[in-house]
């Protein structure tokens, strides 16, 4: 699964499969980062405007 | 009594009657999981495997629920890539059935392994060239994947909503579908034609060896052909099913319309290659191994006869296609249906013919055959997804916005 | 001898290709040889063996028939253990290539194919690739009967449920002998310091078993394996299971009844009708 550990040879069944593997997970995990990161900013800016309409007079 | 989710929506029952109504699925689910418990807990001597029979059952629900629930890569292909925005209305339905058969699937698998707690080898100590290794990388990687898609369809939900963190994860996931959608598809592409590639790598099993291109054997492209075309056909027939138990009408005509027609297009095209396929393997791919393909059929008529080969291409593969594609046989409604069911059937009787007679055709010409059938426990197991299923279902449609147009339909 | 003459001879050593020879013109169906493999290999049993396709069995005797009425019925028994297929091209062995866990492997400095129990997660897809049904999947725990665990080869670890298991070509044999050459100062393995089980067994002597690729040994004298054409026999009415479909196996068999060797592999009957009228290569010496 990684390169060095056990089964691991530098062979281009190797490269391509875990390769393609690796990039599959790397996109995946940023699109979850760049959708939660979002999220976060959105929450706290709502809870901000949420704050200044309560102190407010 | 009408009382509301708090989902703008009707619903036609009370809390008490919706669970007493799953009564006998959860009575059926208990059997299920009392099976599943004594064959973690005994072992694989609970079923009916031998060592012939080394791929039974619980193989070929395997391959029919993924093959089946393919329905949530095509239609999400279609959506969220080709941009047919109709598609909507089905969408998270699709994905829901998506959900429930790859989890289905992958529940089954840890009960048909005999270590279990090994499960990890298959990634630490992959063999890169074995189908298997490819079919689990993708398969588990497409899981979450789905988990990720049917995530703003729970986030929906009104007491979810309130979270103003998870009212915004649902929202921006949503954007951001596409990505996710098209990762989806290039999985389900692999881990679908893999599954084809498991039986047609099998050089030393004449009735499922096929040539190929490449690394790939010809099952690998016609298994993922087949998936996208009875995946559709299949979240078709859950969401009828749905219709009919709730009594309301949940996707609008043209939708059904579009998803039938291009499922149409799919099985046809995929019965026109499958018999280009068949024809070589009779012709040339068994004479080769010294089988005449007739051999297959003829040997045990009974249960491995020439009628799984016209049942198969012809009643389950060619009819339902024409009927699917023509404009006429799509407004009869119960044409459409009687051509959908055909098309799953079709499906599971194709997984049934890869796996089970493969293993059942000896090849060695003083070898004989022998009979399996399913132990009480394999039977048991296997119905887990189909309650789960029912279960998550009905869940989903109470809880959230299963399908979205529902309120104007009604 | 030169530096490169050594290191080409070394080279040449280690690519040994272990092999069986099995004459079914001898065997008398008597299954020594399964009792013998059972007990080398401490290979569990269940109280009610009736069910033979879940029994664990390394090697099996097969009862063939020429299905020909009386007097001209005959009879043949046939041990297979496991074939330890080569492939079609070296570490392309039906079992090896599908295993997702690499839990089985070629190896190509004995021809030995391994089976790693500590690695098998029990998925049985080297069971369904295996055209020859060599592979045993471990349905049960297995349990002896009290006092015979002392009787166990304390060589051959026993196996978990939920694992495969096959013909290893006792493999603890072959680690045995090397060691004892190694400590010997010896670089070879004489043929008689590693036998399998099975062949020592055979009161009627009716297998050989050695090293396909040095040609002092008896069995390479007997097949004449043609390495450039994948392992097939010159030697007449030497053959294999299921040639055609090109797994190369390392266990060949042998008999001068035409019958008998028809039987190892698949022909259409075209092929059946041409084979029966050529006759030419096919002597059938009948005692």
């Amino acid at each position: 699964m990684f390169p060095g550990v056990f089964e691991w040879v530098w062979d281009i069944g190797h490269l391509v499969f875990m390769g393609i593997f690796w990039l599959v997970i790397t996109v995946l995990i940023s699109g979850l980062v760049v959708a939660i990161s979002r999220s976060i900013s959105a929450a706290n800016r709502e809870l901000l405007e949420y704050d200044d309409t309560q102190s407010e007079p | 009594m009408d009382t509301t989710s708090g989902t703008g929506r009707l619903n036609h029952c009370s809390p008490r009657r919706f669970y007493l109504q799953l009564l006998p699925v959860f009575v059926l689910l208990t059997w299920g999981i009392y099976a599943m418990i004594r064959v973690w807990a005994l072992g694989l001597n609970q079923t009916h495997m031998n060592n012939v029979y080394g791929f039974a059952l619980w193989i070929w629900a395997d391959l029919a629920i993924i093959a089946l629930g393919g329905g949530a890569f095509f239609t999400g292909l279609l959506r969220y890539i080709l941009g047919k925005k109709e598609l909507t209305a089905i969408i998270n339905f699709a994905v829901l059935v998506g959900v429930i058969c790859y989890g289905s699937a992958m529940l089954i698998l840890a009960l048909d392994v005999g270590q279990p707690l090994r499960f990890w080898f298959i990634y630490w100590h992959a063999n890169v060239h074995s189908m298997l290794t490819e079919v689990a990388f993708c398969l588990t990687v497409y899981f979450v994947i789905l988990n990720i898609e049917f995530l703003p369809v729970l986030l929906e939900n009104p007491k979810l909503r309130r979270i103003p963190f998870l009212k915004h994860l649902g929202h921006n996931t949503h954007a951001i579908m596409g990505l996710f959608a098209g990762i989806g598809v290039f999985l389900s592409f692999f881990h679908q034609g893999s599954l084809g590639g498991m039986t047609g790598v099998l050089y030393g099993r004449p009735f499922a060896y096929r040539e190929g291109v490449l690394i790939w054997p010809w099952t690998f492209f016609l298994y993922t052909w087949s998936a996208a075309a009875a995946g559709p056909c299949f979240t078709l027939l859950t969401m009828k099913l749905t219709e009919l138990v709730s009594g309301r009408k949940l996707v609008p005509d043209r939708v059904v319309d579009l998803l039938a027609r291009i499922a149409g297009w799919m099985i046809l095209s995929y019965t026109v290659a499958k018999t280009i396929d068949t024809v070589y393997w009779a012709g040339t791919t068994t004479v080769a191994a010294g089988f005449s393909w007739t051999r297959f059929y003829s040997e045990n008529a009974l249960f491995h006869g020439y009628w799984i080969l016209v049942l198969e291409i012809i009643v389950c593969g060619l009819v339902p296609g024409l009927i699917l594609v023509s404009e006429k046989g799509r407004i009869k409604k119960g044409l459409l249906f009687l051509s959908v069911v055909l098309v799953v059937v079709g499906i599971c009787i194709n997984r049934w013919t890869l796996v089970m007679q493969t293993v059942a055709m000896p090849v060695l010409p003083f070898e004989k055959w022998s009979l399996y059938l399913p132990s009480w426990q394999e039977v048991a197991t296997t119905l887990i997804p189909l309650c789960s299923g029912i279960i998550l279902v009905a869940l989903s449609y109470r809880y959230l916005v299963l399908f979205p147009e529902e309120n104007q339909l009604n | 001898m030169s530096k490169q003459t050594m290191m080409k001879k070394r080279e040449q050593e280690k690519r040994r290709k272990f092999g069986m020879l099995i004459d079914l013109d001898r065997c008398t169906g008597c299954g020594s040889c399964m009792v013998a493999c059972m007990s080398e290999n401490n290979i569990p049993f269940r109280k009610d063996e009736t069910d033979k396709l879940t029994s664990i069995n390394w090697i099996r005797v097969f009862k063939l028939s020429n299905h020909k009425p009386f007097p001209e019925t005959e009879i043949c028994f046939l041990p297979m253990p496991c074939m330890h297929c080569q492939g079609k091209e070296t570490g392309h062995t039906p079992c090896v290539s599908v295993c997702p866990v690499t839990a089985t492997d070629y190896d190509s400095s004995t021809g030995i194919v391994s089976q790693i129990y500590s690695r098998c997660f029990g998925c049985r897809y080297c069971m369904v690739a295996c055209p020859y049904h060599s592979r045993s999947f471990n349905w049960s725990d297995a349990v002896w009967p009290e006092g015979m665990e002392k009787m166990l080869n304390p060589q051959v670890s026993p196996r978990m449920r939920g694992v495969v298991e096959k013909c290893s070509f006792c493999y603890h044999r072959y680690q045995e002998a090397r060691d004892k050459a190694h400590f010997e100062g010896r670089r070879n393995i004489a043929e008689e310091a590693y036998q399998t089980a099975c062949t020592e067994s055979c009161p009627a002597g009716a297998i050989t078993f050695g090293d396909l690729n040095n040609p002092g040994h008896r069995i390479h004298q007997m097949v004449q394996p043609d390495l450039e054409n994948g392992g097939r026999p010159k030697q007449k009415n030497v053959f294999r299971l299921l040639e055609r479909l090109g797994t190369n196996p390392a266990v060949y068999y042998s008999s001068t009844r035409t019958w008998v060797r028809n039987m190892g592999d698949n022909r259409l009957l075209q092929e059946n009708r041409q084979h029966t009228a050529a006759g030419s290569n096919l002597q059938d010496r009948r005692a």
